[in-house]
């Protein structure tokens, strides 16, 4: 029996120790590790603390080159963005955190209602097209997220899809939308639709789409498993979803639909960043931002996250509509804090 | 054969209560305000909400929280059923590769359930491999899985091992005299079974059904990604739509409250008994039973059941890797995670094992209101989603203890709070089966009772804290919430490593670490069972 059990261990240890030791760094850190950033002598030195809805993935590699850059530790915190903004209203005038960095700009307008944020330098704010920051200057965007309709390509093409979302509340799309009310990005776009259209326009698309039956998911990216594997023929989530999913399997049957010409459906939100009002590294949480908002940074959103950057001269990866083309509508994206009102509606028209 | 009294009758006669000591009552207090903790921060925000009783009232919170219910009694059962044979087969019988199934019935317990639940979809989906393999014989779409049906499907693969390990560890310790009286006096094997051994397991059976019944309660990520509208459910829908935890906090104590009712149930269940035998002489090692020809529907079943709970999320995981590996996506390094992991859920393990000792001694030993009520508190966190937990955390460190927040010290006591009970339970299960009249020997030899609970108690129950401790590691090193809020920033773990890159839908980088966390699960489920089996 000795025996029988080191052969189950064995192996597995082996493997282990295999999968734990041989592997390369993350795909896009740079190749020259932090190991000679010391050499270059950084002309500042000093540590930000960064909350970041953004995970880990997409946003480490972007912080190690800042660092090397400036000689700036980063401290890092990821989580959902609901979750970091949660965590940053409990702490309160506790927070260790200098720099929020959120997915939508609803938690950045959440968390900049209770007063803890500051009011940004007008040369960070500047560089960004002012739909896409705060009007008070408390949070500025950082990359921009389309809403779209992915359609399996299998079943449809552009020319059966229509000009408005709207257009989905028609019978014959009975049983074939897939959407995900509790996603935050579903629900900032139900803010907007209020916004731009009214309640009851937004409880008439609602009451639409929910009278087609449509299939309930998770998140983004279980609603285009959906769209992909057939369940259903189209969903409405954010377009750089199936472009990210088209890297790891290029053959998925889908594509994205970009409703145009200020319709709600082509809303595009943005991640963005604020700095905490009880930041005591203000100054390197201001070179952060900085930092985000350089052609460096926008091209690695670009190319790495497929998202729109928002800096003048960052051109979006790939053949994506440019953000005049796709017309987005008027709104102040800071509004879209306003989720009380979304949830209250979702919920009495029984979509929560 | 010397004790032939049924255990309860026995026990009742026996019944007698000396005064606990004082630094064992004080321990245990401790523990049990620790689990309170969050039930108290929800009380002072709730306290704040004006729309409490209105969202506590409506239509729809109240039908939400009886479907919560239902899934919650399914689960259960449904867990119990699969587990008490799968832990019978694994230590009673001569099935083949006893140790294999024993770690592979164990095994599901470390798969997340944000893994296991996108794996159910994978498999089982209208659309997932099942349909593919059926699509020759014209079966064009499954079933409808979501909801109600995938919820429960996942939810008991992923937390029926809950049953296996707490009825294992009773069955390894039971003392075979009683099945042995009951085949002399003619009944046979499945009689025994049902009248004599079954009986004798309650306590195991009921602490592993309850740790299963509050992790229904409290899960989130299958419930979600089967899209189960369950009372976590609505918890995270609000923390996440309003930014409020306000409303969220009447919501979490309502699940304090469903917490209470199944605490009531179990008591209820569990019964007054004690398991040890009342006259002189020691248990030996139950026999083996000779299978026969139900080798094969048994090995049958194992098989269904390991490949439901095991090579289903496994081959998800596989299948990522592999598509992954394909369009060039490069290993991301884990090692540093992985170090994380195991010293965050090991440490975990021994500070839940160590607090488990003096509320079950407590409970088992030192009968009355005052065992009973701390034994229940420490129940406490282990049915609040793990956001409540860690919110809780963070509001009393941020403001209370700045020196203490976000470090590795702050997070174990937060994984204390969230999975004691599982350490509690086994415990409390292990010392029922030990007599007490080996101790009063050692008391009566003149050693105090700190050196009796070392010298004695403990060096017998040895496999029931190990056990305990396995569950606790394996639970820990999955845990999400509270780790994301509580960590030291920049402590990575594998669960931290899997969410990060799932939620992007870089599934590829989640196989790594997946896998990884899989394995160090299996390697220690292994090292517990070999302690096991060298005593």
């Amino acid at each position: 029996m000795r025996l029988r059990s080191r052969v189950i261990v064995t192996p597995l240890t082996i493997i282990a120790l295999g999968l734990a030791a041989c592997s390369t760094p993350t795909a896009s850190a740079p190749a020259n590790g932090s190991a000679d950033a010391g050499a270059s002598a950084p002309p500042e030195t000093g540590t930000v603390t960064i909350y970041s809805g953004r995970s880990e993935e997409l946003v480490g590699p972007l912080l190690e080159q800042f660092s090397e850059a400036t000689g700036i530790e980063v401290e890092a915190r990821y989580g959902d963005t609901a979750e970091m903004a949660t965590l940053i209203l409990t702490e309160g005038e506790n927070s260790p955190a200098d720099v929020f960095f959120a997915q939508d700009a609803g938690a950045l307008g959440a968390v900049a209602e209770q007063g803890l944020l500051t009011a940004l330098p007008n040369e960070i704010l500047d560089q960004v097209d002012e739909r896409f920051r705060s009007p008070t200057g408390e949070w500025v965007g950082v990359s921009g997220r389309a809403r779209v309709v992915v359609y399996n390509t299998e079943t449809l093409s552009e020319a059966d899809l229509p000009d408005s979302i709207f257009g989905f509340t028609d019978p014959e799309w009975s049983g074939r939308i897939g959407w995900a009310p509790t996603n935050g990005s579903f629900q900032s776009f139900v803010t907007a639709l209020r916004e731009i259209e009214g309640e009851d326009r937004a409880r008439e698309w609602l009451e639409g789409i929910e009278a087609n039956d449509p299939s309930v998911y998770e998140g983004n990216n279980p609603a285009l498993d959906a769209v992909i594997a057939g369940e259903v023929d189209v969903a409405f989530i954010n377009h750089y979803y199936l472009m990210q999913r088209l890297v790891e399997d290029p053959d998925a049957p889908a594509a994205n639909y970009f409703v145009t010409d200020g319709d709600p459906g082509a809303l595009v939100n943005v991640a963005g960043a604020g700095i905490l009002d009880t930041s005591e590294n203000s100054e390197a949480a201001r070179e952060l931002v900085e930092y985000l908002l350089s052609t460096e940074a926008q091209e690695y959103f670009a190319t790495e996250t497929k998202e729109y950057p928002l800096l003048e001269g960052v051109e979006p990866d790939g053949d994506l509509p440019s953000l005049e083309e796709i017309g987005t509508p008027e709104i102040d994206l800071s509004d879209l804090s306003d989720l009380d009102g979304t949830l209250e509606l979702l919920q009495d028209v029984g979509i929560l | 054969m010397e004790t032939v009294a049924p255990p309860t009758a026995a026990a009742r006669s026996a019944s007698r209560t000396p005064a606990p000591p004082a630094w064992l009552i004080g321990a245990g207090v401790l523990v049990a305000l620790l689990g309170l903790l969050p039930i108290g921060y929800l009380l002072v925000l709730a306290g704040s909400s004006e729309d409490a009783l209105s969202l506590v009232l409506r239509d729809r919170t109240v039908g939400v929280l009886g479907r919560t219910l239902l899934l919650a009694a399914t689960v259960t059962s449904a867990s119990v059923l699969i587990g008490v044979p799968m832990a019978w087969l694994t230590t009673r019988s001569d099935l083949p590769g006893r140790r294999w199934w024993t770690i592979l019935g164990i095994l599901p317990l470390v798969v997340p359930s944000y893994v296991g639940g996108y794996a159910v979809v994978a498999a089982f989906g209208p659309r997932g491999a099942l349909q593919s393999l059926l699509e020759p014989f014209g079966v064009t779409r499954l079933p409808e899985l979501y909801g109600f049906p995938g919820a429960a499907l996942a939810l008991t693969l992923f937390s029926f091992p809950y049953v296996v390990l707490s009825v294992r560890g009773a069955l390894l310790r039971m003392d075979p005299a009683y099945e042995e009286v009951s085949r002399s006096l003619g009944r046979g094997p499945w009689r025994t079974f049902f009248t004599v051994t079954v009986p004798q397991l309650r306590p195991a059976i009921t602490a592993g059904a309850l740790l299963v019944a509050l992790y229904s309660l409290a899960d989130f990520g299958a419930v979600s990604l089967l899209q189960f509208d369950s009372f976590t459910r609505a918890i995270y829908v609000q923390y996440r739509a309003s930014f409020d935890p306000t409303l969220a906090a009447v919501l979490a104590l309502m699940l304090v409250a469903c917490t209470a009712g199944v605490l009531l149930a179990e008591a209820r269940l569990r019964g007054r008994a004690r398991y040890h035998r009342s006259g002189a002489g020691a248990s030996r090692p139950a026999a083996t039973v000779h299978l026969g020809a139900w080798r094969w529907p048994a090995l049958a079943y194992c098989a269904m059941v390991v490949g439901l709970a095991v090579a289903v999320p496994i081959g998800t995981i596989g299948y990522w890797f592999i598509r992954g590996i394909g369009a060039g996506e490069p290993l991301t390094l884990v090692l540093d995670a992985t170090l994380n992991s195991v010293l965050a859920s090991g440490l975990a393990a021994l500070l839940a094992v160590l607090a488990s000792i003096p509320v079950a001694v407590l409970a088992v030993r030192h009968r009355g209101m005052l065992a009973a009520t701390l034994e229940r508190a420490t129940y406490a966190g282990f049915a609040l989603p793990g956001i409540v937990i860690g919110l809780a955390f963070v509001f009393v460190a941020a403001r209370y203890l700045p020196w203490m927040y976000q470090t590795l010290p702050l997070l174990l006591v937060a994984y204390l709070v969230r999975f004691v009970p599982e350490a509690v339970g086994i415990t409390r299960a292990s010392l029922l089966q030990v007599s007490p009249r080996i101790e009063e020997v050692a008391r009566t030899l003149g050693r105090p009772p700190s050196a009796v609970l070392r010298e004695v108690t403990l060096p017998i129950i040895r496999p029931g804290l190990m056990a305990g401790g396995a569950l606790v590691f394996l639970t820990a090193m999955k845990e999400l919430p509270t780790t994301i809020l509580l960590a030291p920033t920049g402590f990575d773990t594998l669960a931290v490593r899997i969410w990060s890159a799932t939620s992007e839908g870089f599934f590829a980088r989640a196989a790594a670490p997946a896998l990884l966390m899989v394995i160090v699960a299996a390697l220690s489920l292994g090292f517990v069972l070999r302690q096991e089996r060298d005593r």
